[in-house]
């Protein structure tokens, strides 16, 4: 059933934010610390580990699938609610990181790629 | 119409469903038909969301009552559900193939984005500890930038900056990638691999692959999820605690 798959995302979710709230009460700071990126992972190991084990149904997975799709609506959703008006004063801030941390990502392929051949059994 | 706008503001969830479903529908159509699929359609309607949210007023165009269904749709929590779910499209068998040079990619591409993002915040005038983590993390992408903003407690301003640096970001990519793709030497599965890390946005990587050769987007798509998930792991927590502490 598809359930099956909303409720391991929901469990992988509210694990993952416990333990940013965690995080963020033992630094001290307001806020969760990572609690989607440590979701996230939780998600990829024991999906690993259903598949390894045969264990997620196609109809389970597919629970979890429609979240994946919504995920760009859901995206879209939440640029319509931001305060844009204030924001355009800082517009100039938005065009120049882009273009400066697009611009140093993109000279730092060769680089990588470099390395990634000279060290072929890493 | 007052009887209308109250049923739409009562069930707004649900209206919102259909608002968005023809912001997609449109920004899709212009994405085909006009760009010729250039410019990725998640791209074009996360801007026609970012320019609609401009008519509204503190919470964009939710600010509108009939609208307010928008906030919840796009609101904190089903967002980081949404966002969660992506991972299943990653693997840890198919990253260990791209080796420790995937890892370093990945990890590279967040703290470089972050710092300069960071650092043109900080020379513009933004000089606390939550904005400076939040354009930072929007230099990665524009859902790291959101997730960090609201996690750290930023502002809805600021976090619409960092929308936008991530929008910015992905429009770049996908235009720029099929020029860029033979002197930068992505050919072959492990550089298109090491390209997704280290520039995220995954739907930047994917259409700019795609345009480039249609071979190397599962292996980039790949690297750049995980771009994702790394920088909602990281920026919020280690590399705002750095920021957090160089600031006291």
């Amino acid at each position: 059933m598809k359930i099956y798959g909303v409720a391991i995302l929901a469990v992988c979710f509210l694990i993952g934010q416990i333990m940013g709230q965690f995080l963020g009460k033992a630094f001290q700071l307001a806020g969760n610390l990572g609690g989607v990126g440590f979701a996230m992972l939780i998600l990829v190991i024991s999906n690993d580990y259903f598949k390894r084990k045969k264990l997620l149904q196609p109809e389970t997975e597919n629970g979890i699938l429609f979240w994946t799709s919504m995920y760009i609506p859901v995206v879209v959703a939440m640029s319509a609610s931001q305060n844009v008006k204030a924001a355009l004063s800082g517009g100039w801030v938005a065009i120049i990181v882009a273009i400066v941390a697009t611009a140093a990502c993109y000279s730092l392929i060769p680089i990588l790629s470099t390395i990634a051949k000279k060290n072929k059994n890493i | 119409m007052s009887d209308i706008i109250k049923l739409l503001e009562k069930n707004g969830l649900v209206f919102a469903f259909l608002v968005v479903g023809l912001i997609m529908y449109v920004s899709y159509y212009i994405s085909k038909k006009i760009t010729k699929s250039r410019i990725p359609g998640a791209a074009i309607a996360i801007s026609i969301g970012l320019v609609i949210a401009y008519f509204g007023g503190e919470n964009g165009l939710a600010s509108i009552p009939a609208f307010s269904g928008m906030a919840i749709l796009g609101g904190s929590m089903l967002r980081d559900f949404s966002i969660v779910s992506t991972a299943l499209g990653a693997s840890f068998t198919e990253i260990k193939k791209t080796g420790l040079v995937g890892l370093l990619s990945l990890v590279i591409g967040t703290v470089v984005a972050f710092i300069l993002g960071g650092s043109i915040a900080f020379l513009m005038g933004y000089h606390d500890a939550k904005s400076i983590a939040t354009i930072g993390a929007g230099a990665c992408t524009f859902i790291v930038g959101p997730v960090t903003g609201s996690a750290v407690g930023a502002s809805s301003d600021v976090i619409a900056i960092s929308i936008a640096i991530g929008v910015i970001k992905s429009i770049i990519v996908t235009i720029s990638t099929s020029f860029l793709a033979k002197p930068l030497g992505i050919n072959n599965p492990q550089t298109a691999m090491i390209f997704g890390g280290l520039v995220g946005s995954t739907s930047g990587v994917s259409a700019g692959l795609a345009a480039t050769d249609l071979k190397l987007v599962p292996y980039g798509a790949l690297t750049a999820t995980f771009h994702t998930a790394m920088g909602c792991l990281l920026c919020p927590s280690i590399l705002y605690f750095i920021v957090n502490a160089m600031l006291r």
